[in-house]
């Protein structure tokens, strides 16, 4: 029996700064929403600061040399910092993408792109012998761009396994990761299993053999403290959205020293040094990476989230989401006729809980839970092959974040438990 | 509660006892149909018997629909639906049906089904108030319409 951790965090409070957890849906039902691993709620303070920006200071950022452009550009700089900030990073070592997504391509694009340059990026070339490695727990996101990439080049991708328990099986780890291998794509925390993986571990072990690493940070930024620097990872992607923040902003952080001898991605307007009719040359990072009139005002409000986070603590974040997986590992984990996927406590595990529930689709598990007012996730979430390793065709899954409490955890039991009725497969208790 | 008006009776009747499933010969073509949001997926054949003096085409009798699915109980009930509805239909005759389902699928809730030419697929109204659940609905009719243009195909190939 694990200790609780004491509440440093007052949901009921916090409830009160996101304008939609206040509405009904499905006919007058209160919304619980348990979805935030797909997209989280924003707060007032997010929307405002948005909105500030386009009704004081709109205007494209690093262009023009008047007042507004000045003070666009002024707020764009400062939400790099404090992005950066709140990841333990220097503002010039944060690249703005679309999201998450983005991100991991514009590394893999790099590559690609090494792959038919000079000598000069001769850090991020491969081809055929050299081995990308990834996990079957991955993200589509993390998984898709690395096969292409290898298709591209003639590459091979390689992966862990994972276990039964929802772990990644590390006894492969100094044959996978060997003197062939490039760089190690793997998810920080697993979007379907809530799995935190030893990100250390593998990034010592990938370090011995010169490979870089490329941690997907989508569900681990918005729930616990991080900071590039303990993680000992090379680059890391995570999207605003995600984390209170506007859509349409993503992060790649990535090692100064890299981010410099990387060759760009998407090429136009503002990522250019000089440019000629026949050739041009690149600017430094972060603009290299940032084609075209960026999102300034994404940016200001993904600070703004920053902010709202950072003012709870990212600590008190992570405790109070331990508290709510745990009471929902007990509790869905007890129901008769349900299995979560993924590991049964909440060691090393974050606040996304995917379960089957026996002879029940999770389409059908979803559409019962909606008409309840419970919004959660139904079917592989992005994790095909993930999804393929525990035999299962889709999972029902709900994802708590900072504004969630434990009574959101007793209307998804009862609406497992209504769905099971609803069905006829109510297990005898 | 909306969800009764979604799954009504009909639909989960045939949800618990699917009816023509499992895949059987002869058969003119087979079509694998995937929906990629949710991983579901059906295996569909179809026989056709020309009708007097014809090869196949629209006038072509369909003698069996058999299929091997796993989904919800929307796309399975779906399936076992369409099978009891179109089997012993010409192949113009179904397309015509499978025009009224889609036509209805699409109808956000506001289609009037007629029950002449749907009979149980009527049922389904409900699941076109939910957008999310219209490929479940669907996707073993997608599945009917490949088979089909592809059994029409073979025998163009075959005659040219």
């Amino acid at each position: 029996m694990t200790t609780r951790e004491p509440v440093r965090l007052d949901a009921e409070a916090i409830r009160a700064d996101f304008p939609i957890l206040a509405r009904t849906v499905r006919d007058g039902r209160p919304l619980v929403y348990l979805d935030s691993g797909a997209t989280s709620q924003k707060p007032r303070q997010v929307l405002d600061a948005e909105r500030e920006f386009y009704e004081r200071h709109n205007a494209a950022v690093h262009r023009g040399a008047h007042q507004l452009a000045e003070e666009a550009t002024d707020a764009y700089e400062a939400a790099r910092a404090t992005i950066a900030a709140f990841i333990g990073a220097r503002a010039d070592e944060v690249v703005f993408t679309k999201n998450a997504t983005e991100a991991v391509n514009l590394v893999a694009y790099a590559m690609s792109n090494a792959a038919t340059s000079g000598q000069e990026y001769a850090r991020f070339q491969v081809g055929p012998g050299d081995e990308i490695v990834v996990t079957e727990m991955e993200h589509h996101a993390n998984l898709v761009p690395w096969q292409e990439l290898c298709r591209r080049t003639g590459a091979t991708l390689r992966w862990f396994s994972v276990t039964d328990q929802g772990r990644l099986d590390l006894s492969e780890l100094t044959d996978l990761v060997n003197e062939r291998t490039r760089l190690v794509a793997l998810a920080h925390q697993s979007n379907v299993l809530g799995t935190v993986n030893p990100v250390r571990e593998i990034a010592a072990r990938a370090h011995e053999v010169g490979a870089l690493v490329l941690l997907d940070g989508a569900q681990s930024v918005p729930h616990m403290p991080v900071d590039v620097r303990e993680l000992d990872a090379d680059f890391l992607v995570f999207s605003g959205h995600k984390m209170l923040g506007p859509n349409g902003i993503g992060v790649l952080w990535g090692r100064p020293e890299l981010l410099a001898a990387m060759p760009p991605f998407i090429t136009g307007g503002s990522m250019i040094g000089v440019v000629h009719m026949e050739q041009s040359s690149w600017a430094d990072p972060p603009q290299r990476f940032e084609a075209g009139v960026p999102m300034a005002p994404q940016a200001v409000g993904l600070a703004a989230a920053c902010d709202y986070l950072s003012a709870i603590g990212m600590d008190n974040v992570l405790a109070h989401e331990r508290e709510i997986t745990e009471y929902a590992l007990k509790h869905v984990g007890a129901l008769p006729g349900v299995r979560i996927v993924g590991p049964a406590d909440a060691e090393a595990r974050g606040a996304a809980i995917s379960f089957v529930v026996d002879d029940i689709h999770a389409h059908d598990v979803g559409q019962v839970l909606d008409d309840r007012g419970v919004e959660v996730r139904v079917g592989h979430h992005c994790a095909w092959p993930l999804h393929r390793c525990y035999k299962v065709a889709a999972t029902t899954r709900a994802s708590f974040y900072l504004y969630n409490t434990v009574a959101d955890v007793d209307a998804l039991v009862e609406g497992i438990q209504a769905a099971q009725r609803f069905f006829g497969a109510a297990p005898g208790r | 509660m909306q969800l009764d008006a979604m799954y009504q009776e009909i639909i989960l009747d045939h949800y618990r006892n699917p009816h023509n499933k499992g895949l059987r010969d002869p058969h003119n073509a087979e079509a694998h149909h995937i929906n990629p949001t949710c991983g579901d997926e059906v295996t569909l054949r179809v026989a056709l018997t020309p009708s007097n003096g014809n090869g196949i085409d629209g006038s072509a009798t369909i003698s069996d629909i058999s299929y091997d699915s796993m989904g919800c109980s929307i796309s399975q009930a779906s399936a076992s639906v369409m099978t009891d509805l179109l089997i012993g239909r010409t192949v113009d005759e179904a397309m015509r049906t499978a025009d009224a389902f889609t036509e209805l699928m699409h109808s956000k809730g506001q289609g009037e089904p007629d029950e002449d030419v749907l009979e149980d697929a009527a049922a389904f109204v409900g699941v076109s108030k939910y957008p999310a659940r219209i490929k479940c609905a669907l996707l073993a009719w997608m599945a009917w319409k490949d088979a089909t243009a592809q059994s029409l195909d073979k025998e163009k190939e075959g005659a040219s």
